[in-house]
């Protein structure tokens, strides 16, 4: 430590001797969180920067990035028809997956945290237990089950829907998009309604508020946190999904994952790609400082 | 209330089970009109039970309740005329304290303004007038426990229900919400049944106090009968304090102690009876062996001081009389000596300030 000593005469803390030790402590603490800086400005913040800086470049004919001559060029080219109709597609579906999950995820994550605590750990397991295997494993699963010969065509058909497989259409890209994220939302859910203190309920059952009433006023309100932390972490992974629409989702569902990468990898149109990567980042990240204004204090 | 002899609540041969515990049983119990009554028992003793089935929260398994003469069993909290204040407030974090108090008022769908006009006099009642703002978390316990109590109170209820409200307030402010509680009581005249383990408490602010225990209604009484006349061993011990000495009953007008002394007790048992003789230690003397008073003959022992206690108004001396130790309390007068510990000393009491109780169940 290279604490001033404090005056031979007096052993009090003395101003001098505050501050050096408040200096003191702020540069320990800064110690520590050393290698998580250094990581995430290695990592992160530097490809993020990158990313920004290419949207704003210009492709050459060779398919290469002249880094010169800024312009808006591919920001622009966000505003045509094709590029547009995808980002819409993509928000539509990244909203409907949300939405379904919102609906399955609310009474599931309100019966367990009404559960004993047994039963809360077993039924989270569960919950849990897809994790367990790789996502794109997951996903190819679907594709048997969906497919012309799986056994969920096969049991429409039965039942006399006419209709042929679902596989490759938007219906299956959100199917496997509600599959994958639901636990991303029922974990939050869970967590606001298990903190909830039920007395509260009982408080206003006692008042005279019905049960809906008390759904509504009470209920409700106070596990906000956790439906906005949930609808966020559902919303981001999908409107940015690649893997899933790319397994379940025909050529007509592109959506922004797929042409990203296709900007990226086949068209190597690099500024359209990062242009198309930055707006996504700003969406989520306005969706992420809703939650926060909301009240929401941890993801 | 056509009737002058429908009670407040009325409940009879009221048992309550979850699964195989008996929370409450068989109680029968009836509450008048504008009394202050406690429920007072330590915890588990099926109090908070009794008093969420009377709100509602919980139904009973077997038996009738009724509210000014209907009968309630099943019907769901918001359709009852009563309103409680719960153990922790379970104030509404995400309201007001304004909102708090109109809840039940707009529920009930009460316009809104009328409903605020309503709070606000009543937030005013209870002395947190310009609060109106704030958040619950944003008060201190004595005025969170206020804001329970004026949110419940605004709905005029027949019968207010009180769960253990001063519970978590410090001694201090404890007593002053006593005293307030009694006045608003008193000023509004509505019953107010009050769920506590403090028996102080049940006794400071209560016209009536029911005793439970496991989850039986042991005894019903005005404070000074539960005091005086205790129906048994756990009453005797739970209300104030006392000293129980092990008895066995000789005739109607003498029982034998521990040791064979024969004291002067009057008692309705047969003899041979196992009983517990209820000496409160305000109210046995202590003196010098030969100062015995002739009249108090049959009614002392002699023993050895075992420690003395000073506490400024009073002076507690533990006292060995051969085979346990009995507390005695005497008021602490300027300028008279008192006895050190090792004095050999006697001690009596008055022949009417003895309680005999049966020597059953429970044992302090």
């Amino acid at each position: 430590m290279t604490a001033v000593a404090p005056d031979e005469q007096s052993l009090v803390a003395t101003p001098e001797f505050e501050r050096s030790n408040e200096r003191n402590k702020r540069r320990s603490g800064l110690l520590m969180a050393l290698p998580a800086y250094v990581y995430l400005v290695l990592f992160f913040a530097l490809p993020l920067i990158i990313v920004v800086v290419y949207s704003f470049a210009t492709r050459t004919r060779s398919g290469g990035t002249a880094l010169s001559g800024w312009n808006l060029d591919s920001y622009q080219k966000l505003g045509e028809p094709i590029v547009r109709d995808i980002l819409f597609r993509s928000l539509l579906l990244a909203l409907i997956t949300t939405f379904i999950c919102l609906v399955i995820a609310y009474p599931f994550s309100y019966y367990l945290s009404t559960r004993s605590p047994m039963v809360r750990n077993i039924m989270l397991v569960f919950v849990m237990i897809p994790f367990w295997s790789n996502f794109l494993v997951r996903n190819y699963a679907w594709r048997v089950l969906l497919g012309n010969n799986g056994p969920i065509t096969r049991l429409t058909e039965g039942v006399g829907w006419e209709e042929s497989s679902i596989l490759f259409t938007p219906t299956a890209v959100v199917l496997g998009l509600v599959y994958g994220f639901l636990p991303f939302m029922i974990l939050p859910m869970y967590a606001a309604l298990e903190r909830m203190d039920w007395s509260l309920i009982e408080a206003s059952r006692d008042l005279g508020a019905t049960g809906v009433q008390t759904f509504r006023n009470i209920t409700l309100p106070l596990s906000r946190p956790g439906v906005i932390a949930g609808s966020i972490l559902v919303f981001i992974p999908s409107l940015g999904a690649y893997v899933t629409p790319q397994i379940l989702g025909g050529a007509k569902t592109t959506l922004l994952g797929s042409y990203i990468v296709t900007q990226f990898l086949t068209a190597r149109n690099w500024p359209v790609g990062a242009s198309v990567s930055t707006v996504l980042m700003v969406v989520m990240l306005g969706a992420t400082l809703m939650y926060f204004r909301s009240g929401g204090k941890t993801l | 209330m056509t009737e002058q002899s429908t009670s407040a609540v009325s409940i009879n041969g009221v048992t309550k089970r979850f699964g195989d515990v008996v929370a409450v049983d068989n109680v029968n119990l009836e509450i008048a009109d504008g009394e202050f009554f406690a429920m007072l028992g330590p915890s588990g003793c099926g109090k908070t039970t009794t008093l969420r089935m009377i709100a509602g929260l919980e139904f009973p398994t077997e038996g009738s309740l009724q509210i000014f003469g209907e009968e309630v069993g099943t019907l769901p909290p918001n359709k009852r005329p009563v309103n409680t204040v719960f153990q922790n407030y379970a104030l509404f974090p995400h309201m007001n304290i304004l909102d708090n108090v109109s809840f039940g008022l707009r529920m009930k769908g009460v316009d809104k303004k009328t409903a605020s006009a309503q709070a606000n006099e009543m937030i005013d009642l209870v002395r947190l007038g310009g609060m109106e703002k704030r958040r619950p978390n944003q008060l201190s316990g004595g005025q969170q426990q206020r804001v329970a109590l004026a949110r419940a109170l605004v709905n005029k209820p027949k019968v207010l229900l009180l769960d253990e409200p001063l519970g978590a307030l410090d001694l201090k402010l404890r007593q002053d919400m006593q005293t307030e509680l009694k006045s608003l009581q008193r000023e509004l005249g509505v019953s107010f049944v009050f769920v506590t383990h403090d028996q102080e408490e049940a006794l400071t602010m209560s016209d009536r106090i029911a005793v439970m225990h496991d989850g039986q209604l042991l005894q019903v009484g005005n404070p000074e009968q539960l005091y005086s006349q205790p129906v048994n061993r756990f009453v005797a011990d739970f209300i104030g304090q006392t000293n129980l000495i092990d008895a066995t009953v000789a005739d109607d007008e003498m029982i034998v102690l521990a040791n064979g002394t024969k004291v002067r007790a009057p008692n309705p048992h047969p003899p041979g009876t196992k009983v517990a003789m209820s000496l409160r230690p305000e109210s046995i003397m202590i003196g010098d062996r030969e100062a015995v008073p002739s009249e108090s003959q049959s009614t002392s022992l002699s023993g050895v001081i075992s420690s003395v206690v000073y506490l400024g108004h009073s002076v507690v001396y533990t006292v060995n009389v051969d085979w346990m130790p009995l507390e005695v309390r005497v008021p602490a007068v300027a300028g008279v000596s008192r006895y050190e510990a090792g004095a050999e000393i006697a001690i009596w009491w008055d022949r009417l300030s003895d309680w005999i109780v049966p020597d059953e169940g429970y044992r302090g």
